[in-house]
């Protein structure tokens, strides 16, 4: 039997794809959001420290699993091989109503008005396709404001000279200060820097119907188990569900956007959670898979009128993959540094984002988050063996007297880092696997390895007795950052949607996530995933009820 | 509820198994009470991983059940690490017979370490490493045995919590840390 059309699908019941529902069934659309992964509550977060998001070597706690979703990876060398999700290579984002939100970290930044205008501060940078956004900070503003106070932030950043223009304060205050916040705070005050709160989508105290942070040591890579913190699955989501206009279909896994003879889409052919192919129509589709299977999912759905993919005219879909490439310094201290409170993180600078001589970028340094003890083993000064009596002397010496400061660079976007369809691989349903290739740009490396001199000076100031530098690895980047795939822009040729998040050619076809971003910022991307989201839909619902979709 | 309890008495079991099993790692030559690992295998991967986490005045990687660990995660999530360990454990034995003429439990401390390091560095002899390079095989024993001994006891390894015990975290693990006087300095 047919299924009943609707106005609108929203492919991904992650950061944009959640808050996309809530807008258009609030707006009186009837919406269906289909999410290949299951609806996770607090209390299958079972707490385990080797199958989480975070560290996956047991596997990934929120999917996708490693049997049914492989991808291809090509390496420097282009020798192609099949990766599994838990592995690093794989560039994983959980699958699961949430996404990434439902076990995040939860840092929430807003981007800052240079990190709109890229292009325009730093001039081209050679063999980068660094670009200016089509948007300016101003016009997500009010959209970053409506993330903070629906989806819910705590922290203060009223201690930040460089932070973008906010109208409103942050809705709840920031967590006490852990140990290393107190270390670290007058250290970063003697260097003149200027430290804050990190703004956290976490409970300080109770708010949107939900209970504060408990502070326990398994947070990032974890589910909250008292819900505490902020994700799509627990506001946006729900609320899309009580306005009796949205459905959400789990475990449905979308094989292509159909589209018609006249160059707009129809609605999604999906393998629901029996696995039987479904035919479900709309007058919108909306895309919302992160930049990897977004990409994915156009490059699958190919036609007559769109014989390369949909939105791909041009060469554009998939390429610019980028995400954030991490780099800084551990320190060693003679006395106890580490209490254990969750969630860890809590005081950043952002002095080091812009302004860097000769440096085209740079990014926010933050303490780490909680560790647990097999996350240290690998957190060793070079002079130490990985192994033996040394490595084990270290552990037992060092856990409690280490800290970690590091933090994401701003990443020069790569045309050739990207995604493609890969021409044999198939997964568990028969859909053509992503396939991805590509590496960081030499200036991103730059920027991120003066990021760990930054870092190792704070540290230092901070009264460690060693530090040494957490280097930025190599290879392609992506993972829970990813971004880029989809760029908006005005000019067709160089672009995938426009400043709306329409799909250039196909007008009733929209990507709300973060493949939109042009470039992704020195922070940690959700908030603006979110804003992004709030300003797209709210265009998005304007031209609705004009009838011009 | 009753096939969850039902699952639950079935992982006790499990577990109780589990608990005997590690204990018998030096009868030699009788019917392996392991899930995969032959005794011989065991003998030789206990060995292995007491060299990358050896006890001292805590407890090492012996004494925490680690082979346990890694046999465990060999019949679930890790079962495609199971021609890795058939043949990189013979390959030790093979490196171990060729630098010193003995098998690698046999051996003493140093010479273990030895041929230990002769794999990390890629130059251990022996026909296994043809296929495995030794080096990819020590690093994947290393990781686990960091895993069985570091990780959660839940997972088979880290007996009675005893590398949490010597980093001071305490077990069972709290969860909420409200225990804290949050409102006190210092």
């Amino acid at each position: 039997m047919a299924l009943k059309h609707v106005n609108a699908i929203i492919v991904g019941a992650g950061a944009g794809g959640g808050i996309v529902a809530k807008e258009l069934a609030e707006a009186g659309l009837r919406v269906v959001l289909l999410e290949r992964g299951k609806w996770y509550t607090p209390f299958d977060c079972r707490k385990d420290d080797l199958r989480n998001q975070r560290t996956t070597v047991l596997g990934n706690a929120f999917g996708p699993d490693d049997e049914r979703s492989p991808r291809v990876l090509v390496d420097a060398q282009g020798h192609p091989s099949v990766v599994r999700a838990s592995q690093g290579g794989y560039q994983n984002n959980a699958a699961c109503v949430g996404g990434g939100t439902f076990s995040y970290g939860a840092m929430a930044w807003r981007f800052m008005e240079k990190d709109f205008r890229m292009r325009s501060t730093y001039g081209p940078v050679p063999g980068s396709t660094l670009e200016d956004w089509p948007i300016r900070y101003q016009d997500l503003e009010p959209y970053y404001e409506k993330a903070e106070w629906e989806i819910g932030v705590s922290g203060d950043d009223s201690g930040n000279p460089f932070k973008a223009p906010r109208r409103k304060p942050l809705p709840m205050p920031p967590l006490p200060p852990n140990r290393e916040y107190q270390i670290l705070l007058p250290a970063a005050q003697r260097l003149g820097l200027h430290p804050f709160d990190i703004p956290m989508l976490r409970n300080s105290v109770p708010y949107n119907g939900r209970p504060a942070c408990m502070r326990c040591r398994w947070c990032v890579g974890f589910a909250c188990e008292v819900d505490a913190k902020c994700g799509t699955h627990n506001t946006v989501i729900p609320k899309a569900l009580a306005t009796g206009n949205c459905e959400l279909r789990t475990e449905a896994v979308a094989k292509e956007i159909l589209s018609d003879e006249h160059g707009r889409v129809t609605g999604v052919a999906y393998f629901n959670a029996e696995g039987r192919l479904e035919q479900q129509t709309a007058d919108l589709v909306i895309v919302s898979c992160a930049a990897i299977e977004s990409a994915r999912l156009l490059l699958n759905s190919p036609s007559r009128l769109f014989p390369h993919g949909l939105g791909n005219r041009y060469d554009w879909v998939g390429r610019n993959l980028q995400g954030h490439t991490y780099s800084g310094a551990y320190g060693l201290f003679d006395f106890d540094v580490y209490d254990d409170v969750g969630p860890g993180a809590g005081i950043a600078v952002s002095d080091y984002n812009h302004g860097n001589p000769g440096l085209a970028g740079g990014g926010v340094l933050c303490n780490e988050f909680i560790r647990l003890p097999y996350q240290f083993v690998t957190a060793i000064p070079p002079s130490v063996p990985r192994w033996g009596k040394a490595h084990k002397d270290f552990m037992r010496k060092w856990y409690r007297r280490s800290m970690a400061v590091q933090g994401p660079t701003q990443e020069m976007p790569v045309f050739d880092s990207r995604v493609q369809v890969d021409p044999a691989v198939r997964d568990y349903w028969g859909i053509p696997v992503a396939r991805l290739s590509g590496d960081k740009h030499p200036h991103t490396m730059e920027i991120a390895n003066a990021m760990t001199g930054k870092a190792e000076q704070w540290l230092r100031e901070a009264g460690a007795i060693q530090t040494w530098k957490k280097l930025p690895g190599r290879g392609l980047s992506g993972g829970q950052h990813q971004a880029g795939t989809c760029r908006m822009g005005d000019d067709p040729k160089t672009s995938v949607v426009d400043k709306l998040c329409r799909v250039h050619d196909v007008e009733n076809l929209y990507v709300i996530d973060g493949s939109v971003h042009v470039t992704n910022g020195g922070f940690n991307p959700v908030l603006t995933i979110m804003a992004i989201a709030y300003y797209a839909s709210a265009n998005l619902v304007k031209t609705w009820r004009r009838g011009r979709v | 509820m009753r096939s969850r309890n039902l699952r639950r008495r079935k992982f006790l079991t499990l577990g109780a198994t589990a608990a005997v099993a590690g204990h018998t790692i030096s009868c030699s030559g009788s019917k392996s009470r392991w899930r995969f690992l032959t005794l011989d295998e065991a003998a030789t991967l206990d060995a292995m991983c007491e060299q990358i986490i050896p006890g001292d005045q805590d407890p090492g990687a012996h004494r925490a059940g680690v082979v346990n660990f890694i046999d465990l995660q060999l019949t679930g999530f890790c079962k495609a690490l199971r021609p890795s360990y058939r043949r990189g454990l013979a390959g030790v034995d093979q490196a171990s017979r060729g630098m010193f003429g003995s098998r690698f439990v046999e051996l003493a401390g140093a010479k273990q370490a030895a041929v230990l390091e002769a794999m990390e560095t890629g130059q251990a002899p022996g026909e296994a490493w043809k296929d495995l390079p030794s080096k990819v095989f020590f690093s994947l024993v290393v990781s686990q045995t960091m895993q069985g001994f570091y990780g959660d006891p839940r997972h088979g390894g880290n007996r009675e919590a005893v590398s949490w015990r010597m980093l001071r975290i305490p077990n069972p693990p709290v969860r909420g840390r409200l225990h804290y006087d949050l409102t006190q300095k210092g």
